[in-house]
């Protein structure tokens, strides 16, 4: 069996709200709120939410981009959450990110070669000549020409944009990868082709992948285990098939049955959710979803539910599986 | 959802030509490059910036070659020649101590341009540096350096300049030095304000996921990109600083006789406003000269550089 190659136990991210003219603390908004998870070593964890429910802030925890108010993180065997800044430097070879949205990830004062080789110089490889050879190979292998070098990112498409993007993610060979909805800035017709790389790229370089989206069928076709988040917690969290053919969380249930069918035939009982998200800043007493959900009784307004197994590899947040 | 039955065998397709296969950049991105070279086109688009070139390029070179437009010195004085008025032989006239008032204007240019030169870079540096400081590390540094570019802000400039003056003695040096200081709020805020902006951008959390350090991510990432106010601001502050170093001038606390100083040119023939306009005139003309044409360029160059400006 693999290992884990990433366990993040506990995890929150709280804002606090500032109010008044001395500026104390009147609130916090709970964007990530106790969630756990661990990722193998090879897989791609998908996590899906909707917006503002605290994926992306949960991938960018785990690379301490945003620091964690609290909860743990442990890479390779090793609690991360206490890192210094130089350790952390470090060890930033190892685990990269993609980011959404690539008219915004890139410094637009830089050519391509600078945006890739600056990742490779700071982490040691100071010779030019290696780093042009490095550049013009990573170039190749994210389908661009190595001609695209002394490009400036406005040159590029949004599709080449992210190409490069995930070239500069990879310079350093790292082992864990968090995609930050990678694809949902571009066009649909360049999702796939980004999507297909990143497989392509997974295989060739033995990579594990976090993949954050919203998009639930992109999730479906490139995930091994889902999570599905709500409200800044993890609610299920599965292999892609039990997920999307039993799920079990009343909010999933909810979540896939909006997906469209391809047949326009086919119909289906679509669960319509009554009401908003509740604000993060104020969250609903026990389970975050008790507002919303059909089945609630009294017990989902007052305690938390556990997130724990209920079958095989399926852990769900919920009382009905108590 | 065609896309999620595609098997991987066809990704090799776009993945050998993926260029034609995604749209181009279109014009209009290519057209937003902020070259030099494109920066000084539209420049010369703009008149009031190009007049204002015009000006500032006269008077260094009238500083420039100072000496070989006029066969007068600055401080030699002829005192049978006091208060001439404009002629042929003295194309301005002469002063109440028969000294030829082209002269020292030409020479007075040097001065001028000089004062504006370091004060505004002892200002850019300083004000820069604590401007990145403050922005980047936010919390309690912020907050220390905001502080005191308040302070500094809520004097009157001319005031605050007369106190340092005060303190470190009057000289053209000193006065430079306190024109320096009195502007580095200017520069430190501006800079600050674009640093907390660009540090919430995505490029710059890019760079620290990267695993750069701090000063490489100051230096090459958020500086170059916040270049362009701090350059408006250079032009801008340029005129500001010639005036407040003639004023200085003026109330005898900047450069002092027989300097060649237009602010001290100007107290010193106060006296004779009504017998010798000429003596306040050409001075005070090319105070205001100067400092007009800086601000045009300054203006010029904040709507050129201003990205929204752009169509």
């Amino acid at each position: 069996m693999q290992n884990p190659i990433l366990k993040v136990e506990g995890l929150k991210k709280y804002y606090d709200i500032k109010g008044g003219p001395l500026g104390i603390k009147v609130g916090e908004v709970k964007a990530v709120d106790d969630v756990s998870f661990s990722v193998m070593e090879g897989e791609i964890l998908g996590i899906v939410g909707e917006s503002g429910c605290g994926k992306s802030t949960t991938g960018k925890s785990i690379l301490r981009l945003v620091e964690p108010t609290e909860g743990k993180v442990v890479f390779n065997d090793k609690d991360i959450t206490n890192l210094n800044n130089n350790e952390m430097r470090k060890l930033r070879r190892d685990m990269q990110i993609i980011f959404q949205d690539p008219y915004a990830s890139l410094n637009p004062r830089h050519t391509v070669e600078k945006i890739i080789g600056e990742p490779l110089l700071v982490h040691g490889m100071k010779s030019a000549k290696e780093r042009i050879e490095r550049i013009r190979e990573l170039l190749e292998v994210v389908g661009l020409s190595p001609y695209h070098a002394k490009r400036y990112p406005h040159q590029f498409s949004g599709g080449q944009r992210q190409r490069i993007g995930i070239a500069r993610a990879l310079a350093n060979n790292p082992k864990l990868v968090i995609c930050d909805e990678p694809v949902s800035a571009l066009d649909v017709s360049i999702q796939s082709q980004i999507l297909n790389l990143m497989e392509k790229l997974k295989d060739e370089f033995n990579l594990t992948y976090i993949f954050i989206a919203h998009d639930l069928s992109v999730v479906k076709h490139i995930s091994d285990r889902i999570g599905v988040m709500y409200l800044g917690r993890m609610v299920e969290l599965t292999n892609k098939d039990s997920l999307y053919d039993n799920p079990k969380h009343p909010y999933t249930q909810a979540l896939l049955s909006a997906v469209p069918l391809p047949d326009p035939d086919l119909r289906r009982d679509r669960i319509i959710l009554k009401g908003d998200v509740p604000s993060p800043a104020n969250p609903p007493s026990g389970c975050a979803f008790h507002t919303r959900c059909p089945y609630a009784s009294d017990i989902c307004k007052e305690v938390r539910p556990e997130f724990k197994s209920v079958e095989d590899n399926h852990f769900v947040a919920c009382h009905l599986y108590g | 959802m065609k896309r999620h039955e595609r098997k991987p065998k066809d990704t090799e397709q776009p993945l050998t030509n993926p260029i034609n296969r995604e749209e181009p950049a279109d014009e209009e991105q290519l057209e937003a490059i902020s070259s030099w070279r494109d920066t000084f086109r539209r420049l010369r688009k703009n008149r009031f910036a190009v007049a204002g070139l015009i000006i500032i390029i006269f008077f260094l070179i009238l500083g420039l070659v100072a000496p070989l437009l006029t066969s007068y010195s600055f401080q030699e004085q002829n005192l049978a020649n006091r208060l001439q008025p404009p002629s042929g032989e003295h194309w301005m006239g002469t002063d109440d101590l028969g000294r030829d008032i082209f002269t020292r204007i030409a020479y007075g240019a040097r001065v001028s341009l000089q004062v504006g030169f370091f004060a505004v870079t002892g200002a850019l540096v300083f004000g820069t540096l604590l401007g990145i400081i403050a922005g980047y590390f936010g919390r309690w540094v912020d907050m220390i350096i905001s502080r005191v570019f308040d302070i500094l802000l809520a004097f009157p400039s001319i005031l605050l300049a007369i106190a340092i003056v005060a303190i470190l003695g009057a000289s053209l040096q000193n006065a430079l030095i306190a024109i320096a200081i009195i502007n580095i709020p200017i520069f430190g805020r501006i800079v600050r304000s674009r640093v907390i902006s660009l540090r919430e951008e995505e490029y710059i959390m890019a760079a620290r996921a990267q695993g750069m350090k701090n000063g490489r991510i100051i230096f090459r990432h958020i500086l170059p990109n916040s270049i362009t106010p701090i350059i408006v601001q250079s032009t801008l502050g340029f005129g500001t600083a010639i005036l407040e170093a003639a004023a200085l001038g003026f109330l005898g606390l900047g450069a002092q006789p027989p300097t060649p100083e237009w602010g001290q040119m100007l107290a010193s023939s106060r006296e004779f406003i009504q017998l010798a306009p000429w003596t306040l005139l050409m001075p005070g003309l090319s105070i205001m000269l100067v400092v007009l044409g800086f601000n045009l360029i300054g203006d010029g160059l904040r709507d050129i550089l201003d990205p929204k400006m752009r169509n």
